[in-house]
């Protein structure tokens, strides 16, 4: 059986009730809804929150699942808006932004100088935060096109657009470094 | 560096990533067991629509009823015919636009702003043709009349449609509220249709389709003031 389909079937069972189906399911998603938020420049204690501030979340609007639909966007919709929320209400929320914005510029050159594109946030922090989660969404989490749309809300032709500028990013990132890496072997 | 490259490399590199601790698993999975009941998924697409479509006819109805069908009895058939007809169909695109907006994941096909201006562009458009009396007497003060009814009875539209999906769950709160308000608006200018007898072309094209954009802003505002007011809490 597929996992999106066993997915839907564990949702629609955690919607009549069923302990056992939610607790797998937070067992199956919870490690890429996590790294979703790491992925968005989130520390893992901050991730750490956003996840049970998802889960609770999604426990008060699970009605609003509908069994037909397909459920990996419906869980990214809410994670989203969770992070949104949880920026927010913090009360630092303007000094984090700002923060975030600097890593987001900071980060590209240091990762492509040094050649370290080991970690996820390194690699896609050259992009925005829309590009980042199409991203995320497509070639980390395996969704199609039309699930990262439902995801985002937003249209299949915006998706396509952003992880069109997305790669156009990661494309000069990583021939820099793989350049500087080739360059450096030489010298050595 | 090809896209296949990228596309293995951001796997290579997400496979390492991240451990998630069994105690995190566990309290998340504490957390909901108090609460955890059977619910009742929402209803689908089409009989939300709906709904929102009988709330629109009742309050636009309704105000006719009460302020006179002055405005449908003027009118011919094909005047009819056209602007009902084309309200109607708007009142359903933009209805299952706003309760796609409320269902999280639901496929988007094309974004609130732009769905505004088609429905006003294609409103002036439509009112264009019919609407041939170009005189502007009275232009300001019927007109601001006009526009005042029309956003007062987009006020319960809004209402009884928040009534009707109080049980979903905006994502994009102010992209709900601009749909939400544009659907409004189309009440209320459904509204000024049935009774206003003023069928000056600058009448009707200023002054009875603002009602939408006003209405559809005046959501977004909305939207924008609750999500904030819920990010607070």
């Amino acid at each position: 059986m597929p996992v999106d389909s066993n997915l839907e079937i564990l949702m629609a069972q955690y919607q009549e009730g069923d302990f056992n189906a939610a607790t797998v399911l937070i067992a199956q998603l919870s490690p890429q809804l996590h790294r979703f938020f790491i992925a968005q420049l989130a520390s893992r204690a901050d991730a750490d929150d956003l996840l049970q501030e998802t889960w609770l979340r999604i426990h008060k609007v699970r009605h609003t699942y509908r069994p037909s639909e397909p459920v990996l966007p419906w869980f990214y919709a809410i994670a989203r808006r969770v992070r949104v929320d949880h920026y927010r209400k913090s009360s630092r929320t303007t000094a984090r932004q700002q923060a975030l914005e600097e890593m987001s510029k900071i980060a590209a050159p240091v990762a492509a100088e040094s050649g370290q594109l080991d970690n996820l946030v390194a690699l896609l922090a050259p992009l925005s935060e829309g590009e980042r989660e199409v991203i995320e969404m497509l070639k980390v989490e395996g969704m199609s096109l039309e699930e990262a749309a439902r995801a985002t809300s937003s249209t299949v032709g915006s998706v396509k657009q952003k992880a069109y500028r997305a790669y156009k990013k990661l494309r000069e990132t990583m021939s820099v470094t793989a350049f500087r890496k080739g360059q450096s072997g030489r010298l050595s | 560096m090809k896209d296949k490259e990228i596309d293995d490399v951001l796997k290579e590199t997400a496979r390492g990533e991240d451990v998630l601790k069994a105690e995190t698993l566990q309290s998340i999975s504490d957390s909901i067991k108090a609460s955890l009941r059977p619910v009742r998924p929402l209803p689908p697409t089409w009989m939300l629509a709906g709904s929102l479509i009988l709330v629109c006819a009742a309050v636009a109805l309704a105000g006719a009823a009460h302020a006179g069908f002055f405005g449908i009895e003027k009118m011919d058939l094909l005047e009819r015919a056209t602007i009902f007809s084309t309200l109607i169909v708007f009142a359903w695109v933009v209805g299952v636009g706003l309760v796609h907006e409320m269902v999280p994941g639901s496929r988007r096909r094309i974004a609130p702003g732009a769905l505004l201006a088609i429905v006003s562009g294609i409103l002036l458009g439509v009112f264009a043709l019919l609407f041939r009396d170009y005189q502007t007497s009275d232009f300001f003060s019927a007109g601001i009349v006009c526009l005042l009814t029309g956003l007062l009875f987009a006020v319960p539209t809004a209402l009884l449609a928040w009534l009707v999906l109080r049980r979903g769950f905006a994502v994009k709160p102010v992209s709900a509220g601009l749909v939400a308000g544009t659907l409004a608006g189309l009440a209320g200018l459904a509204m000024l249709e049935l009774h206003c007898q003023n069928f000056q072309a600058a009448h009707v094209l200023v002054w009875h389709i603002a009602v939408v954009p006003l209405s559809a802003a005046a959501g977004a505002l909305v939207g924008w003031a609750l999500s904030r007011a819920s990010s607070r809490d």
